[in-house]
């Protein structure tokens, strides 16, 4: 689980667009060409709903992946940051005459999202800042605690929202009444965002916060300001969250603080765990198999038999990550990595090997 | 601070509880409440820092254990009293109480007893993985309690000896609250003896500064890891029944709401120092308090607020915590 197995073919997440050719991107490429072909055959539920969630789980989950495999900070705030910037949406863009709570400033919905931006990335900063003298285990326990406090500041600010949350919140023209639309514009946002996380890996502030990750004294006594890194890559990451967080508004088209208690937040680290922490695909596709079997396992034959019903999601949930973190740390990409792996060496067996295993065979 | 205490005293302004040298009860009653919180908070987080300063375990399970423990607690109390809904606090005698806390403090320590030995054992020195397993598994057991009990709150009441009331300073207050500090007082005291004056607590404290070394002098500590944590899980579940009691119920969410006191108190404190438990209880228990009774009326929801900046100055100050040590 350590991120700073820098070791592992895993960190090869942190080299820049070395190759352009290679299997992994490729891979990447063809899954992306197929999400944007996607409503050409996908049902409508597929597209607008499962699929739709799945990215932006997926974006959300990919600002956990950047600051777990670039900075070694598992951060459980981002869910809560993608709710901040939620709320600040719902706040903005709601009208004063509308039955809603919240302050309704009635703006212009895209204000409104510069202005989610920019109060997410201001306040991702200053959490940041606080938290980035720790690491580790400390890193993820006070990322927690800014959960939980996200959660009971919005629900007992009764001006901002209250427990009752803000409701009728509309998308812009360009995305009302147009899931398609804002599926494909999730998916633009989501190579957009992968294809900026893995650029900025080859830049001397991602080489730096790598150097961080691995020896953070050593970085420290080459002059490099290792607060200041971390605290920058725990605000890019809550700017990328907040993306997640005010295309789920729109979504959702309502928010409220339950929305981004403990049991939200713990589920985007599970989409996370069960990708891979270490890899950024990983993101996308553990927020796939969640948003997969979160509507899909009760279709499934025989599971009703053994106590599987969908009240119980949550265990199985549970019981995979349990199941994932005992076999292999790294998720899903993980898993993968070693197949493909064991696969090349049955394909090719190295040189040095083949000579040993003569020589033996020789004796 | 001295604004804060200035505004306490005299000012006060458009309080509910009002300034205090005008009105001492209100100010005795506050300081009380938060006293006997901060002795609850203390008997969970002393558990969660304890496994951690010696095994370096989160155990994010914290709260599923507290929360386990309440509800064994609320079925052993509903079947020892015979009535299912309604109890009266004057139908729960001392032994209904107290039989009830120790069975379900030997339950969940056996549970986290064998939680350890089957999945956090063999990956010791892995916190993130051993931190993820735990919330894995307080992701399934949450869902298997709700399951099992509802979402209906349960009943879990004091004994009716302490349901009374006594006067303090011209107010009413509640003798469970007096208690369950009490309660806190005693495993408090029982744990410093523990530490201090025992074998094994020495082994602990030698295993806190230094487990390689303690490993190297021929002692079991796999032993005593195992030991510590059925330790720090009977806390979570003693803490589990005193605040299930305080809350008269016992209802879901509660787990997490606990997991974050805990981890609260342990970073203003230090992780794995049990002083640093004592402090960190103390003030944050006195900041539940004092917040929403001394912010103008119309402001008391800001006193969320204040909790974090309580987290915010220290950790700004102290990033481990007041007594906690740089890794």
């Amino acid at each position: 689980m350590s991120p700073t197995g820098a070791a592992t073919p895993l960190a090869a997440a942190g080299r820049p667009l070395e190759g352009l050719v290679s299997v992994r991107n490729v891979t990447v490429a063809a899954a992306a060409v197929l999400a944007l072909l996607l409503p050409l055959f996908g049902s409508e539920f597929l597209v607008g709903f499962v699929m739709t969630r799945a990215m932006i789980l997926g974006i959300a989950a990919a600002s956990i992946v950047f600051l777990a495999a670039y900075g070694g900070m598992i951060s459980l705030a981002q869910y809560m940051l993608a709710g901040v910037a939620g709320f600040m949406v719902g706040n903005a863009v709601v009208a004063q005459d509308a039955w809603s709570k919240g302050l309704k400033l009635g703006w212009n919905p895209w204000v409104s999202v510069l202005f989610a931006l920019c109060v997410t990335t201001a306040i991702a900063f200053i959490l940041g800042a606080l938290a980035s003298r720790t690491t580790g285990i400390y890193f993820l326990m006070i990322t927690l605690t800014y959960a939980v406090i996200g959660y009971y500041v919005f629900g007992s600010i009764t001006p901002l929202s209250g427990f009752g949350g803000i409701t009728g919140i509309d998308p812009p023209s360009l995305f009302l009444g147009h899931p398609v639309r804002m599926y494909l514009a999730l998916v633009v946002l989501s190579g957009l965002v992968y294809i900026a996380f893995r650029v900025l890996a080859a830049t001397p502030f991602g080489l730096a916060l790598q150097g961080i990750r691995d020896d953070p004294v050593r970085m420290a006594s080459l002059g490099f300001n290792v607060s200041l890194h971390r605290a920058l890559a725990f605000t890019l990451a809550g700017a990328t969250a907040a993306l997640a967080g005010i295309f789920n508004v729109w979504w959702n088209g309502q928010i409220d603080p339950t929305s981004i208690s403990v049991g939200p937040t713990l589920d985007l680290l599970i989409v996370a765990v069960i990708g891979g922490t270490l890899s950024l695909e990983g993101a996308w596709l553990g927020a796939f198999v969640f948003v997969v079997a979160n509507n899909y396992l009760r279709d499934l034959p025989f599971v009703d038999l053994i106590g599987i019903t969908e009240a119980r999601f949550n265990t199985v949930v549970g019981v995979l990550v349990l199941l994932i973190m005992i076999l292999s740390p790294d998720g899903l990409a993980g898993i993968i990595e070693r197949i493909s792996r064991r696969l090349r060496r049955l394909v090719a067996p190295l040189p040095g090997t083949a000579t040993a295993a003569s020589k033996a065979a020789a004796q | 601070m001295a604004a804060a205490a200035l505004w306490i005293l005299v000012l006060a302004r458009n309080t509910s509880a009002g300034p205090a040298i005008r009105e001492p009860g209100e100010f005795a009653v506050t300081l009380l409440n938060g006293v006997t919180f901060a002795g609850l908070l203390f008997v969970v987080a002393s558990g969660f820092t304890l496994i951690f300063g010696l095994m370096r375990t989160v155990n994010m399970a914290h709260g599923s254990l507290f929360l386990g423990a309440a509800y064994i607690a609320h079925e052993i109390q509903t079947n020892m009293v015979g009535k299912d809904a309604n109890i009266d606090a004057r139908d729960v005698s001392l032994l209904a109480w107290m039989l009830p806390l120790l069975a379900a403090g030997a339950v969940v320590a056996l549970l986290g007893l064998v939680m350890q030995q089957l999945l956090l054992r063999w990956n010791q020195g892995q916190d993130l993985r051993q931190a993820l397993i735990t919330l894995a598994i307080s992701v399934i057991a949450a869902d298997q309690m709700l399951a099992q009990f509802g979402g209906v709150a349960q009943p879990l009441k004091w004994p009716g000896t302490v349901t009374r009331f006594f006067e303090i300073v011209g107010e009413r207050y509640a003798l469970s609250r007096l208690f369950m500090l009490g309660v806190a007082l005693l495993v408090g005291v029982l744990l410093w003896l523990w530490l201090n004056r025992t074998r094994m607590g020495m082994v602990i404290r030698a295993g806190v500064d230094d487990p390689e070394m303690v490993r190297s002098l021929g002692i079991n500590i796999t032993v005593v890891f195992a030991v510590t944590f059925a330790v720090g899980s009977f806390l979570a579940g003693v803490g589990g029944v005193l605040g299930g009691s305080f809350a008269g119920s016992v209802a879901p969410g509660v787990d997490g709401a606990w997991l974050l006191n805990s981890l609260v108190v342990v970073i203003i404190g230090g992780l794995g120092s049990v002083k640093g438990a004592v402090a960190g209880s103390l003030l944050y228990g006195m900041v539940v308090a004092f917040s929403p009774a001394y912010l103008p009326a119309g402001y008391t929801y800001y006193s969320v607020i204040c909790t974090f900046a309580l987290l915010a100055v220290v950790l700004a100050v102290r990033p481990n915590g007041l007594y906690g040590r740089a890794e």
